[in-house]
């Protein structure tokens, strides 16, 4: 068999990968890394089907510092944002967030994001990593005529996140901060053992959990802290593989599989996230409400769940196919899922072959490295927590 | 884990064990099965197949990818492993003992397969 390479192949790259604040822990901790947008990261510490078990019945920690924090000031951020960007930031409340996304002026999406708003004159944009450089860029080039100001925090922050139904408890004991006042999408400042943090309740696991905003210099502690706090609930550390699985379960997209410059929110079933009725133009908005029109219409290809009936992953690219062997869409996502037990994966496939259905009833199949393999047709998300 | 004295070892990451009757038995190993993280599907050779050293005979499914099965040696498949068939993950747990994968009766002694320590060395790199 081939074996990817044990440490990242950093021959072709102009720049040796970016370590964050926690790399000398995860060290310790003995996690396989990788290379990840530039970052070495932790892809994971031991079983990441463990980490992903861990993260849906107890919790689990992540470092998540390759994420591209971008701070927004000035007595128009808000307007900024909204001619930036394709949600209504200036509407959000102090305390609370916002997922969004910004788009090219053909409406293709250029990232997905997290936008806080920490005061009535102060956001906090949260990029990809593999896109924070394109964004940042963005926001300055669309800033002009704007009072506001666009700064690159990416190295003012490490990002530890608290994910799974043991997170809120265990967060309690290491903070004052009205955890239970905070709502989902909410966030704001506060003291995390002994460590001043913007303290937000988000994810991408599809669980209840939070994600700490810190100084590079307060990482190491903070992370000894929740581990120490979490230890009998049966917090683990988890790494960027179970991550995926975790979001993947939650049917939730990622940038570079579902969501990609040649596609529109409309076309990733995201239109919502489109805000037409705001105050004033916004960059993308002519072609996107000619992309609204055209999913309104005839929707082109829609973004569905495949569960497989054997046990050969669907990956993503692989094609999918109708009974009779036509091509009637693509992968963009695929895993064996641990909570499912089986293969899953994520698929635009033709709007004729969207409706959930049986593999029998619908025939639809993935081409696994050429053998066609029958999957069920599911309405997004594959795993929804109980609340 | 360090790689049994007893055993030898391809390029692509399978040993082989000493015959006995002409049989020897084939899996991945440690350093293998490490790099896949958890495996959750394996797909072997038929009991009878003939397989050829260097060629592809099955594969291995995990969390992040799919990687193709190479056999080591040239023969005829004399037994699958049914346990790791039900139970992939003795793949990442015994990867040596419980996680072997098939066994194969040998038509030739293969020359190019190294010792643990080339191995070893091999890996290192």
């Amino acid at each position: 068999m081939t074996v990817p390479p044990s440490a990242p192949d950093t021959s072709d790259t102009p720049a040796a990968p970016r370590t964050t604040a926690l790399d000398a822990t995860h060290r310790a901790l003995g996690a396989a890394m990788t290379d990840f947008a530039g970052w070495e990261m932790p892809l994971r510490y031991g079983s990441e089907r463990e980490e992903h078990r861990a993260v849906r019945e107890a919790a689990g920690l992540f470092d998540l510092s390759h994420m591209g924090e971008i701070t927004v000031t000035g007595p128009a951020a808000g307007e900024l944002l909204d001619f930036a960007l394709v949600g209504h930031l200036s509407a959000v409340r102090t305390g609370r967030a916002r997922y969004t996304m910004i788009c090219d002026a053909d409406g293709g999406i250029m990232d997905d994001l997290i936008v806080y708003r920490l005061a009535e004159q102060e956001y906090v944009v949260v990029a990809n990593a593999s896109n924070a450089q394109a964004v940042l860029d963005a926001l300055r080039e669309r800033q002009a005529g704007f009072d506001a100001e666009v700064r690159d925090d990416r190295d003012a922050y490490a990002l530890l996140a608290v994910q799974g139904p043991a997170a809120a408890g265990i967060l309690a004991r290491v903070t004052d901060a009205d955890l239970d006042g905070l709502k989902y999408y909410a966030g704001l400042p506060g003291t995390v053992a002994g460590v001043e943090a913007l303290i937000a309740r988000t994810g991408y696991t599809g669980e209840d959990g939070f994600e700490l905003f810190v100084a590079p210099g307060d990482a190491a502690a903070l992370w000894t802290a929740l581990t120490a706090a979490g230890a009998a609930d049966g917090l683990v550390p988890c790494g960027l593989s179970c991550r995926d699985t975790l979001r993947l379960e939650a049917g939730m997209p990622l940038y570079g599989h579902e969501l990609t410059r040649d596609t529109t929110p409309f076309d990733a079933g995201l239109g919502r996230v489109v805000k037409f009725e705001k105050p004033g133009d916004f960059v993308g908005r002519t072609a996107l409400e000619a992309a609204a029109r055209r999913a309104e219409e005839s929707a082109p290809r829609v973004l569905v769940g495949l569960v497989a009936e054997g046990r050969r992953v669907p990956r993503a690219g692989y094609r999918v196919v109708s009974a009779d062997g036509a091509t009637i869409g693509t992968v963009t996502s695929g895993a064996p899922s641990p909570t499912l037990g089986r293969p899953i994966a994520m698929a635009f496939v033709d709007g004729a072959f969207a409706a959930p259905a049986t593999a029998e009833e619908s025939g639809v199949g993935v081409d696994i490295r050429g053998a066609r393999e029958s999957h069920q047709v599911v309405a997004l998300p594959f795993y929804k927590r109980a609340r | 884990m360090s790689n049994p004295q007893q055993l030898r070892y391809s390029k692509e990451h399978e040993w082989l064990s000493p015959a006995t009757d002409g049989v020897a038995t084939v899996g991945i190993t440690a350093h293998a099965a490490d790099a896949l993280g958890d495996v959750v599907y394996v797909e072997l050779p038929a009991v009878g197949a003939a397989v050829t050293a260097g060629e592809t005979c099955g594969e291995l499914e995990s969390t992040k990818s799919v990687s193709d099965l190479y056999s080591p040696v040239t023969g005829e498949i004399t037994e699958v492993n049914q346990d790791v068939v039900d139970d992939p993950a003795l793949v990442n747990s015994a990867p040596f003992e419980g996680g072997w994968l098939f066994k194969v009766r040998l038509d030739s002694e293969p020359a190019d397969l190294l010792s643990a320590d080339e191995y070893t060395a091999f890996t290192a790199g």
